[in-house]
């Protein structure tokens, strides 16, 4: 019998591409969501010990190595709490918007290129998908603003829709420069093309625009009007307790680190660098972005409602526009003076 | 027929059904749901089950802008039925009306021409038979190319329908 054409054993079945492609999927999501457990272990450590720093006090340091097993306790003490939900929340918007908000963030590390020859999926379209994956967050949060049936939790979930739905616009422009001087939106073309400069050099005001932006889709200070807690109480996580509010808790966390991957991959060579493994590299840069991220949080007041719109619409999205004008002419220019390309 | 084949065509089947099952059965949720924030919440299934359809037909360029015009332009929508329907109740706020006949007509008519269109379209010269290497290209070459005019109007359309929107928002200065 020939093994090819017929179910002759189990083994068989699991060759086929499409079950093969499934089975690698599951293996692929169990990787993801156990890197991003530990991950936001280390992140939340961190976190609390450069707010420490940054304030001149010590942080967390009492349980284990420099208070490393810190966020285990918080974590277990989470997981511990009651599983309340309020009696006039609207039950499914409510208990799903937890969920969402955390599948957002799972779809973003998907697309991530975490070394040499080492992205989940590599796809043809994937500066495009991270923005519009960022984009389907405002949703969820806006669910559990809603569902929560709270003033303050509803204000909060407007407020986000507002922010992240104009800071989306200078975001998308500010990766324009890059998709223009690569003529590819595929992230491992665009780390390829850093080969020799980093677009950092090459795209320095598209850099600026992209990280105010970016806190501002992390919801992060000196953008964090969604939950601002001396306005909204804690804004759209208001009603959420337990491990609803864990995860709504993680996803901030992991975002931040995703964000700071998108930040390394797009300006800063991704997982280029000499002697060390790439997805080594990829970490240390990765860390080094999450570094400054919290710099700036810990940094930076609160920026006011109105200004926050101002600053959007009258200096990011003109400073956008300019970019994507120069990057252009830069091209052309370019390829006038090296004679490549006709002009 | 060879097994691999086999296993393929049925899988690519269920997936098939499995969205238009989705398709179908949440876009009539949404339509029937008296509570116009659940509508709208249901609209967003419905669109990512018509994104899937494109990723099944490797048309990634679509199914990526479906997820973010669509799906992210819902949340504004939420917002307008949040603002526009204040009711103490939400379960009230998608409420029927009486143009059950008309909207009848306008239904059936759309469901003449769709299926006109279908019986009237050569499906087996469209299918092409390789697979796409970079639909974004070959969407700005076609974009950018031949339909140039029809792109720059359709952006000059948008602009001034932003223009307009904001000059209806903001109200015209009387004073000068």
């Amino acid at each position: 019998m020939d093994s090819n054409n017929n179910i002759t054993s189990i083994w068989d079945f699991f060759q086929n591409p499409i079950i093969m492609n499934l089975l690698i999927g599951v293996v692929y999501f169990a990787a993801i969501a156990a890197f991003i457990t530990v991950l936001v272990i280390i992140l939340m450590w961190m976190d609390r010990r450069v707010a420490a720093f940054f304030q001149e006090r010590l942080g967390p340091i009492k349980y284990g190595p420099q208070g490393l097993l810190q966020p285990v306790f918080d974590a277990v003490k989470m997981v511990s709490k009651g599983n309340i939900t309020p009696r006039n929340v609207d039950k499914l918007v409510y208990n799903l918007a937890p969920m969402l908000i955390f599948m957002t963030t799972l779809l973003v590390y998907a697309a991530l290129p975490y070394g040499k020859n080492l992205t989940v999926v590599n796809l043809n379209v994937g500066v495009l998908y991270l923005i519009a994956i960022s984009s389907t967050a405002t949703i969820a949060i806006l669910m559990g603003g809603w569902g929560s049936n709270n003033k303050y939790s509803l204000i909060g979930g407007m407020r986000t829709v507002a922010m992240i739905i104009s800071y989306e616009i200078p975001f998308a422009f500010s990766l324009l420069g890059i998709i223009m001087l690569t003529g590819s939106m595929n992230m491992t073309d665009i780390i390829n093309a850093q080969k020799n400069v980093w677009f950092v050099f090459l795209q320095p005001l598209a850099f600026v625009v992209f990280m105010i932006t970016a806190m501002a889709e992390l919801n992060k200070s000196p953008f964090d009007l969604p939950e601002a807690e001396s306005e909204l109480v804690a804004g759209f996580i208001t009603e959420y307790a337990g491990m609803k509010f864990g995860l709504v808790y993680l996803a901030e966390y992991a975002n931040m680190f995703s964000m700071a991957a998108i930040a390394v991959t797009l300006f800063f060579g991704g997982w280029q660098g000499p002697l060390l493994p790439s997805w080594l590299w990829f970490l240390i840069k990765t860390l080094l972005m999450v570094f400054f991220i919290m710099w700036i949080r810990w940094t930076l007041p609160r920026i006011r409602i109105d200004k926050m719109m101002k600053l959007n619409w009258k200096v990011l999205i003109p400073l956008s526009i300019l970019n994507i004008f120069l990057t252009g002419i830069g091209i052309k220019l370019y390829q006038y003076f090296t004679g490549m390309g006709g002009v | 027929m060879d097994f691999n084949a086999i296993v393929s065509a049925v899988m690519s089947n269920i997936v098939f059904y499995l969205l238009a099952f989705i398709i179908i059965v949440f876009a009539l949720m949404m339509v029937t749901s008296k509570n116009l924030v659940h509508s709208a919440l249901f609209m967003i299934v419905t669109f990512l089950g018509v994104a899937g359809i494109y990723v099944m037909l490797q048309a990634d360029f679509l199914a990526v802008v479906q997820i973010m015009v669509y799906i992210g332009a819902i949340s504004i929508l939420l917002v307008f039925g949040v603002m526009l329907s204040r009711r103490d109740n939400m379960d009230r706020s998608n409420l029927n009306n009486s143009f059950g006949v008309a909207a009848f007509f306008v239904a059936a008519f759309l469901f003449v021409i769709i299926t006109r269109l279908m019986v009237a379209t050569e499906w087996i010269g469209l299918v092409s038979t390789r697979p796409v290497e970079s639909t974004a290209g070959q969407i700005a070459d076609l974009l950018l190319g031949p339909n140039m005019v029809a792109f720059e109007a359709a952006g000059l359309l948008l602009l001034v329908a932003m223009v307009g929107a904001i000059i209806l928002g903001k109200g015209v200065d009387q004073s000068k």
